[in-house]
């Protein structure tokens, strides 16, 4: 039975890669759920926060926060990018990297110089290929990303961006539309675009302590990071959900390969078991 | 809207709500010094020391919660604590910048480590693709 032994051997090979496939299915499943929930957790946090910077920037006009001034000339961007820290999520990561690349190649136009902040280690295999310099880098977040693990790598971009050595502040990440759609996108942190003025119902007279400016500016910070933070969170649900599809895809292709290789092994086995009762018929007609 | 003796309290972090209801009297360690907040209190701005917020709630409860810091705005019938999830102070944050730029730094040295969990699993997946490369082989041939 030529072949018959190899084929056997491949099917076993494919079972074990399937039921691989099939539990990542599974583990990303779960873990997208908690991801979601943790998104939906952080929503209150940020709309608090926007409509009390609103309420503040409102009741102080002639304060202007440096974080909120949009500088006339712009020397150099930085753009904050936030990938996975595994593969095998379908074209998640390209998806964001592309974009990435479409909005350096944008400001390098106009003659803008382009620091990258990395967030997840594919980030980092991808982007340090380039020349762009990369100023901060972190991965390894896990599955539930925490603030004081972003705090610092925020900062140096908040650093740069106080100092003047980069003007404008760009978030890139995936936006979780649904199970089956992930979209990259890009966000303007930095100046922070004015909240609109309807969102306000009154004005207040606050007390302020300390000061209005350095509230203002503590606000703020904590505000872009929370964005940062969200950007990280819906990263994981994103990534959980498109490993799921790709899972599941490729759980299927494994499903398809084995039965393919199953009637390929039947034949063998039938031909050969034919050919032998041949033989043997064969054998007695000659006696 | 709120009752006329108590006030709605929020306490909200960016990592989730920490409390959402009715309070009676708030208590919150303000930057400069602790404050007592009951409802109608004058409008405030200000900024909070770690510690922890006490809310009295009208049934008589005392709840309590630990803030490493953030911020606290009071309107008269509410009162919004913007918690931090993470105690922070400002050579701390540094640390945390200094540490973030070093990671770059090493990352970009050694580009050709260790070999990760992420190339293990696409080393895995282009197992995969081979193995279906050899079945159509087969199919063709058989």
């Amino acid at each position: 039975m030529p072949g018959t032994k190899e084929i056997r051997a491949k099917i076993t090979s494919v079972k074990s890669t399937q039921k691989i496939t099939r539990a990542m299915q599974m583990v990303a499943t779960s873990k997208m759920r908690r991801a979601q929930e943790r998104m939906r957790a952080a929503r209150p946090y940020a709309d608090k926060m926007r409509s009390v910077i609103a309420n503040l920037s409102a009741a102080n006009p002639d304060y202007h926060s440096p974080f909120l001034q949009d500088r006339p000339t712009v020397g150099a961007i930085g753009i904050i990018v936030v990938s996975t820290d595994r593969g095998l999520a379908g074209a998640l990561n390209a998806n964001v990297f592309k974009q990435t690349l479409l909005l350096m190649r944008e400001w390098q136009d106009k003659g803008a110089a382009v620091k990258l902040c990395l967030i997840g280690a594919k980030g980092m295999t991808f982007f340090r290929r380039l020349d762009t310099p990369i100023v901060a880098n972190v991965s390894h977040l896990g599955d539930r990303p925490h603030v004081k693990d972003l705090i610092g790598t925020v900062k140096v971009m908040l650093d740069e961006y106080s100092d003047g050595t980069i003007d404008r502040l760009f978030l890139v990440g995936s936006e979780f539309v649904n199970t089956m759609t992930q979209r990259p996108v890009v966000t303007q942190l930095l100046p922070v675009a004015e909240p609109p003025a309807e969102d306000l119902q009154e004005h207040w007279d606050y007390i302020y302590e300390p000061e209005a400016a350095q509230i203002l500016d503590a606000l703020l910070m904590r505000y872009i990071e929370s964005q940062v933070y969200r950007a990280a969170v819906e990263n994981v649900a994103s990534e959980m959900a498109a490993r799921m599809v790709a899972m599941k895809a490729a759980t299927d292709n494994a499903g398809k390969l084995i039965n393919e290789m199953q009637l390929i092994y039947n034949k063998a086995r039938q031909a050969a078991i034919t050919k032998e009762l041949a033989e043997i018929v064969g054998g007695a007609a000659a006696v | 809207m709120a009752e006329p003796h108590t006030i709605q309290v929020e306490v909200v972090s960016a990592e989730g709500e920490i409390f959402s209801g009715l309070a009676t009297m708030v208590f919150a360690p303000a930057s400069q010094g602790d404050i007592g907040v009951a409802p109608r209190h004058a409008p405030l701005l200000s900024m909070l020391k770690p510690g922890e917020v006490r809310v009295e709630t009208p049934a008589g409860e005392e709840l309590f919660f630990f803030v490493g810091g953030g911020a606290i705005e009071v309107q008269p019938h509410r009162v919004t604590v913007l918690a931090d999830t993470a105690l922070r102070a400002k050579d701390l944050d540094e640390a945390a910048a200094l540490a973030a730029k070093q990671r770059a730094e090493e990352a970009l040295k050694d580009r050709s480590s260790h070999i990760s969990q992420a190339e293990a699993l696409a080393e895995l997946a282009r197992a995969a693709a081979q193995l279906k490369l050899i079945a159509k082989l087969r199919k063709v041939r058989g």
